[in-house]
């Protein structure tokens, strides 16, 4: 069987640990995308894309990405939350590529609660 | 779900809120027999019997948060349309596996769409906590990922970093066009 070649990954994991300055328990943030059927079915997972993207583009280092289930508001998929260390949790709806950039950028980057884009701050846990 | 790849992912998902720490899913094109053959075997937590009996009616969910379950249910509706079958096999404490076989011409069967995409979406939040095996075989083509294997080369280094990421991807996709 073809297994997918790896020889090129010594390179990036060399590249990682010359730079990479991240243990989990110091990022700065956490993303929270909602991965259920409805967020799936709204365009979650172009949203995770879109993230990845944007945060291997800025060279963030130190923020975590993560996916949780249906919160129980699917009418306003897609849905992440943000948690900025240190700060009530942000839940943001009706996201697009576009707006969870802007999020990571005023958010996350500098601190700025996307209020337009925002449902709820406090604290949210699914079961 | 306007495409395979998203209702992988979203089965996935499912296997995942299961505890699952390894995860096997398979694309079986055989443009031969005329079919195509989504596969996905966890071993999570299982379902009781209950649960499996209930399992593709979408007003059955485990769930706290709503009332419907749609997941399976989706992908069950989503054979039929192109006249396939459809196959859900559980044991508590062993594991889920799902088997969705479609007729591969038929005009309703959805497109793959972007797995290397929903590899990449599985592997960023979950892929240091669970490993992936994904087998795609087409005319006697075979591609395998399987994310022990990437682990191992990386000694150390998370398979989630954003560098680790960007080049799966690209390998994946890579791959994936070779076979098709």
């Amino acid at each position: 069987m073809k297994k997918l070649k790896i020889g090129d990954l010594e390179k990036i994991r060399e590249k990682v640990r010359r730079t990479a300055n991240v243990r989990l328990g110091k990022a700065r943030a956490r993303i929270t995308v909602h991965m259920g059927t409805c967020g799936i079915a709204a365009g979650a997972r172009e949203i995770l894309t879109a993230l990845l993207k944007e945060i291997e583009r800025k060279g963030i280092k130190d923020v975590i990405v993560t996916t949780s289930g249906c919160a129980g508001l699917c009418s306003r998929e897609p849905m992440a939350t943000v948690e900025v260390t240190g700060k009530p949790p942000v839940k943001y709806v009706d996201l697009t590529a576009q707006k969870i950039k802007k999020i990571l950028n005023d958010h996350i980057l500098e601190g700025t609660i996307v209020h337009e884009y925002a449902l709820a701050i406090g604290s949210e846990r699914t079961p | 779900m306007q495409d395979l790849s998203l209702h992988i992912l979203d089965i996935v998902e499912n296997s995942i809120e299961a505890g699952a720490t390894k995860v096997e899913i398979t694309v079986e094109e055989d443009v031969r027999h005329n079919r195509l053959i989504v596969e996905i075997k966890d071993n999570g937590k299982g379902m009781d019997k209950k649960t499996l009996d209930n399992v593709l009616d979408p007003f059955y969910t485990t769930k706290k948060t709503r009332r419907i379950g749609l997941g399976l249910s989706m992908l069950a509706q989503a054979v039929k349309e192109a006249e396939g079958d459809f196959n859900v096999q559980s044991k508590r404490g062993e594991g889920t596996t799902i088997t969705a076989q479609f007729v591969y011409d038929h005009l309703d069967r959805k497109p793959l769409g972007n797995i290397a995409e929903t590899l990449i979406a599985l592997i960023a939040s979950n892929g240091l906590a669970v490993d992936f095996i994904y087998k795609h075989k087409k005319d006697g083509k075979y591609f395998v990922f399987d994310t022990r294997d990437i682990k191992k080369e990386l000694d150390g280094v998370p398979i989630n970093n954003f560098e680790v990421l960007k080049f799966l991807q690209k390998n994946i996709r890579t791959e994936l066009k070779k076979i098709e």
